[in-house]
C-alpha cells in the first residue's frame, strides 16, 4: 500500500476533502436548525402576548395552523391586521392587531378575516378536538350594535380574543368628570372606523369625525358590541359622584375602546387573549 | 421513462452521486461510435458549431418575465385591489380558487395535526398544477428568492473568476436531511419552524405587505452565497425544492437531452443549479437517445440557452418535442 492512500484505497487528498465536506455539511445543518430554533425565544417570552384577529385558535394552535399568507390582512376594511416580523420568532408572518393603532371595529359585519383564512387558523367553528380556554367562551353570540335592527344581528363569534380593562382610572376623562371636544387622537391619527350615520360600508378616518361630548363616553359610545361596556356611577377621588366605564361579559376584546380613548396613554386597554373574570 | 431510470434520478435528487451506467442502448452505442469515428471531422464540426453559436438569454429572460409577473400579480392584487391573486406564495386565492403551497401545507399539517377541507382542496389544486408544469419549475419560474439568488450567483462567479472567493460545496444529502428535520421539528414542536426562515415566504410577504426585519435574514443568506457557497440555500437547504421535486418526478414537462447532438463539452453543467441532473451529458453516461433530466431539474432553461448544438430542449412527454 502506498503512503498516499488510505486503507480502503482512496487517495488521501480526496478522503480529506470528503471529510471536510462532510463536516461542513454537518455545520450547515446545525447552524440552520439552531437559527430556526431561535424562533422559540420570542414565542415563549412573557409579556409578548399578541392580540390576534377574531376567531383565532388558542395561541399555540394558531401559530401552528396559520400558513402565514396574509389573506386576512387583505380583506380587512380598516387594515387592522398586520403580520408578525422576525422578532416574533415562530410568529413570523402571523396576523396580529395593535388595537391602539387600529382596532377591529367589525365594520365588515361578517368577520371577513375568518372567511378568508384557508387553514382554519381563524374559524367560526372550532374543531371539537381543540378545547376552549377558561373564560374565553362568550355566554351568547355578541350583538353588533351597527346591525342591531337587522334580522340577523349577531356576530358569529363564540370566543373572545381578549378583554378590555380600565388600566388607568386616574386618567379616564369620565372618572374626572370631563367631557371631550374635537378630534380624538388628533389630526395626524390614521385610525379608521365605520360610522353608521356616515356610511355603513365605508369606514372613515376618526380624525374626520370630531366629537363634542359634555361627559366623555367614547369607549361606551363607540364599542361595536351591545352591552359590552357601560358607564356606572362611582365615587371620585375627590369624594364627588362620578361615572366610570365598566367592562361587561359580552366584551369580545376587539380593542375599539383602546383605540378611541383620547387620553395618552389610553386609560382603557384590551388585554390580549385574557379570560373573562366576573 | 423506465423504472430504474426513475429510481436512479430520484435517488440522485435525494443526494446520491450519479452512477456510471452499466449498459447503454444499441442506438446510443452506434451513435457514439459514429460520432467519434472520424476524430478530425468531429473537431471540425465542434469548432464550426461553436463559431456559429450566438449566445442567448432567451429562456432566462422569458422565465424572469414570468417570475416577476407572477409576483407582481400578487402585489397588485392587494395594492390596486384588483383581487386576481390574493394572499402570498404560501397560500392564496386565484380568482377565488384556493391555492396552497405544498411545502407550507405540509408544515402546517405536521405542526397542527388537523386538516380542513379548504386546505386539502387548495393543496390538491396546486399539486395537479405542478405535476403538469414540472414540479421544481416552481423554483425557477416563481420563487422570488431564486431570482435574487441568481443575481448573487453572478456576483459570486465574478469573484471566483478574480480569485477573491472560492465555492465551498456541501453534501447534497444535506437537503434531504433538512427536509426530514424540518418535518420532525414541525411534529415535535408544534410550530411551523421552517416558515420562520423560509426566504420564499419572507420575500413574498415583504413584497406584498411591506418590508421588515426578516429581510435582514434573506440578505445574510445572499451574502453567504456570494462569499462562501454558490446557491447554497437552493442547493443544500430548501425543503420546498425537494417537495416540488418529488411532485415533478411524475411530470410530463421536462428538459430532455438528445445525445446525438452533443459534443460533451459541459457548458450546460457549468450554468446549472443542479448539475448532477446533467450527468447524462458526460460522454458515455447517456443510455438512451432521448433522456429526461429527472425530478431535481428546475426547468429553468439556462442549459438550453447555453447549449451550442440544441441537444437540450423542453419536452412534454407524450407530445412531440416542443421547441
Amino acid at each position: 500500500m502506498s503512503a498516499d492512500r488510505s486503507s480502503d484505497g482512496v487517495p488521501l487528498d480526496r478522503a480529506r476533502k470528503a471529510r471536510r465536506k462532510f463536516l461542513r455539511s454537518v455545520g450547515l445543518a446545525g447552524g440552520v436548525i439552531g437559527l430556526a430554533l431561535l424562533g422559540y425565544i420570542p414565542t415563549t417570552r412573557a409579556g409578548g402576548v399578541r392580540l390576534r384577529p377574531p376567531g383565532a385558535l388558542d395561541e399555540s394552535d394558531f401559530l401552528s395552523s396559520c400558513i402565514k399568507c396574509g389573506q386576512c390582512v387583505q380583506v380587512c376594511p380598516v387594515q387592522a391586521i398586520k403580520l408578525g416580523d422576525l422578532d416574533d420568532g415562530f410568529g413570523v408572518g402571523v396576523p396580529m392587531i395593535d388595537a391602539r393603532r387600529q382596532a377591529c371595529d367589525f365594520s365588515c359585519d361578517a368577520v371577513q378575516c375568518i372567511l378568508a383564512c384557508p387553514t382554519g387558523a381563524l374559524t367560526y367553528k372550532k374543531p371539537h378536538s381543540l378545547g376552549v380556554r377558561d373564560g374565553a367562551r362568550l355566554a351568547a353570540l355578541p350583538i353588533l350594535k351597527a346591525k342591531e335592527k337587522d334580522p340577523e344581528n349577531t356576530l358569529n363569534l363564540k370566543e373572545r380574543i381578549g378583554v378590555a380593562r380600565l388600566a388607568h382610572p386616574e386618567s379616564c376623562l369620565a372618572v374626572q368628570g370631563k367631557g371631550f371636544k374635537g378630534q380624538v387622537r388628533g389630526e395626524a391619527f390614521k385610525g379608521r372606523m365605520r360610522y353608521m350615520e356616515v356610511d355603513r360600508w365605508k369606514p372613515i378616518r376618526i380624525a374626520e369625525h370630531p366629537y363634542d361630548l359634555p361627559l366623555c363616553d367614547l369607549c361606551v359610545r363607540e364599542c361595536p358590541v351591545k352591552n359590552a361596556i357601560e358607564l356606572r356611577p362611582v365615587k371620585g377621588p375627590d369624594g364627588q359622584e362620578r361615572m366610570t366605564p365598566v367592562v361587561l361579559e359580552p366584551c369580545v376584546g376587539c380593542g375599539v375602546c383602546e383605540m378611541i380613548c383620547p387620553t395618552e396613554p389610553a386609560a382603557i386597554v384590551v388585554d390580549a387573549q385574557a379570560p373573562w373574570k366576573a | 421513462m423506465n423504472m430504474s431510470r426513475f429510481t436512479e434520478t430520484f435517488m440522485v435528487m435525494l443526494g446520491r452521486d450519479p452512477k456510471k451506467p452499466e449498459q447503454v442502448s444499441e442506438a446510443v452505442r452506434q451513435t457514439m461510435t459514429l460520432k467519434y469515428q472520424d476524430k478530425d471531422r468531429f473537431v471540425q464540426e465542434k469548432l464550426h458549431t461553436r463559431a456559429s453559436h450566438r449566445p442567448s438569454h432567451e429562456w432566462r429572460n422569458r422565465r424572469w418575465a414570468v417570475l416577476i409577473a407572477v409576483n407582481l400579480l400578487f402585489v397588485l392584487s392587494f395594492w390596486l385591489d384588483i383581487q386576481m391573486l390574493e394572499g402570498s406564495l404560501t397560500a392564496s386565492r386565484f380568482v377565488g380558487f384556493h391555492l396552497i403551497d405544498l411545502n407550507s401545507a405540509l408544515q402546517v399539517m405536521l405542526a397542527h395535526k388537523h386538516i380542513i377541507v379548504n386546505l386539502f382542496i387548495g393543496t390538491f389544486t396546486v399539486f395537479l398544477l405542478w405535476v403538469l408544469l414540472g414540479g421544481r419549475s416552481f423554483c425557477s419560474w416563481v420563487c422570488p428568492y431564486h431570482l435574487l439568488s441568481e443575481l448573487a450567483e453572478m456576483l459570486h462567479l465574478k469573484l471566483v473568476e478574480k480569485k477573491r472567493v472560492t465555492d465551498h460545496e456541501f453534501h447534497r444529502l444535506t437537503r434531504t436531511v433538512f427536509w426530514v428535520l424540518f418535518g420532525l421539528m414541525a411534529i415535535v414542536t408544534g410550530y411551523t419552524v421552517f416558515e420562520t426562515l423560509s426566504p420564499t415566504g419572507i420575500l413574498s410577504r415583504a413584497l406584498i405587505y411591506g418590508p421588515g426585519l426578516a429581510l435582514g435574514w434573506v440578505f445574510l443568506l445572499l451574502v453567504f452565497e456570494v462569499v462562501y457557497s454558490r446557491r447554497a440555500w437552493c442547493r443544500y437547504v430548501c425543503p420546498i425544492g425537494l417537495t416540488y421535486g418529488a411532485v415533478g418526478a411524475i411530470s410530463p414537462l421536462q428538459v430532455s437531452f438528445r445525445v446525438e447532438h452533443c459534443f460533451h463539452e459541459g457548458d450546460c453543467r457549468k450554468v446549472c443549479l443542479v448539475p448532477h441532473v446533467l450527468d447524462v451529458t458526460v460522454k458515455g453516461r447517456a443510455t438512451d437517445m432521448n433522456m429526461g433530466l429527472g425530478p431535481d431539474c428546475t426547468r429553468c432553461g439556462l442549459c438550453i440557452d447555453v447549449c451550442p448544438t440544441g441537444a437540450l430542449g423542453y419536452e412534454v412527454k407524450g407530445l412531440s418535442r416542443l421547441l
